[in-house]
């Protein structure tokens, strides 16, 4: 799941010159906006059924955190 | 001449949307105008908060999910006659255009524009709204404002606006008022709850023009401008209360 969510959220950034890792502190990325922010709740809504409130979402520092926080809710 | 042309004394109004943020600001700030108070929500316990809060006497809260119809018919039935209406309840949930889903946007336009239309249908049919009485839609700046994942939400706060337009012109005859109030950002447990952080709201505030996002009462303050007798002349018009964001 790890690599596929990488994948997703790099599509989601629209990343096209560099790979994301796991233990990237997201929010830092010069990408992160709110636009971002939306298209990845959606996306993660879409593809993984899954939905992280507002609230939760503001703890998660990682891209692997974001992952940890989807696999608790499927 | 009126020396008190903003005491809302001898008025029964109704507040929807009473449990929380701005309603319960606006159903508190009323009761201290001397006004009587129909605060309706969906939140039995947060309503029974709002109601506590309410100065003087010939208060009721009446719990109702304004989507559903029968809640609707008991409401109505249960209110006595009334001299304002502030139509509040509203809800939103951003997303991207890309991915809105048909369930969400049923639901916000429900919430947003059809059920507070049904609202002051059936207070028609029943007769409730008194000669003079006066109805405030809150609308928002969104309606023009555009931001990024607010497109429905917008949508509806825009085409209330337009609705009650057409309503104080059907209304005129009967000296009956309607305007709309459209906020800025306003402090409330809503952003609290929201998904961005204390500092994205730090950033976002510091745009607006006068320092600082809007507090529930500046927006109670407006409603009871509109709800008085000093605007017995005033209808079909939008009062814009941002704190100068829709300037820049």
């Amino acid at each position: 799941m790890e690599e596929q969510f990488l994948q997703k959220f790099k599509e989601v950034l629209e990343v096209t010159d560099r790979n994301l890792s796991l233990s990237d502190k997201f929010r830092s990325y010069e990408e992160w906006d709110s636009l971002a922010f939306l298209s990845l709740i959606a996306m993660i809504d879409e593809e993984y059924d899954v939905i992280i409130d507002g609230k939760d979402f503001k703890q998660l520092e990682t891209v692997e955190d974001i992952i940890q926080a989807v696999k608790e809710r499927k | 001449m009126n020396l008190q042309p903003f005491s809302l004394a001898n008025k029964h109004i109704l507040v929807t949307g009473a449990s929380s943020g701005i309603g319960r600001s606006i159903a508190i700030a009323c009761s201290e105008m001397g006004a009587s108070l129909s605060i309706t929500g969906r939140n039995a316990d947060e309503l029974e908060k709002t109601l506590s809060q309410l100065q003087g006497e010939g208060h009721r809260s009446i719990k109702a999910d304004l989507n559903s119809e029968s809640d609707l018919d008991s409401l109505v039935n249960e209110l006595p006659e009334l001299d304002g209406v502030v139509s509040n309840a509203g809800i939103n949930k951003r997303t991207l255009c890309k991915y809105i889903k048909e369930n969400d946007l049923d639901l916000i336009m429900k919430t947003n524009l059809t059920s507070p239309i049904l609202l002051i249908k059936r207070l028609l049919k029943s007769k409730k709204l008194n000669s003079g009485a006066s109805v405030i839609f809150i609308s928002s700046i969104a309606a023009y404002h555009s931001s990024i994942g607010d497109s429905v939400y917008s949508a509806t706060k825009g085409a209330i606006v337009s609705y009650s337009k057409v309503l104080a012109l059907e209304l005129a005859g009967s000296k009956v008022r309607v305007n709309t109030i459209q906020p800025g950002m306003i402090r409330t447990s809503l952003l609290e709850n929201g998904p961005l952080s204390a500092e994205d709201y730090e950033k976002d505030e510091k745009k607006y023009p006068l320092g600082r996002y809007g507090k529930p009462e500046e927006v109670a303050y407006a409603a009871i401008y509109l709800l008085s007798d000093a605007t017995s002349w005033i209808t079909g018009t939008n009062l814009v209360l941002d704190g100068g964001i829709s300037l820049i």
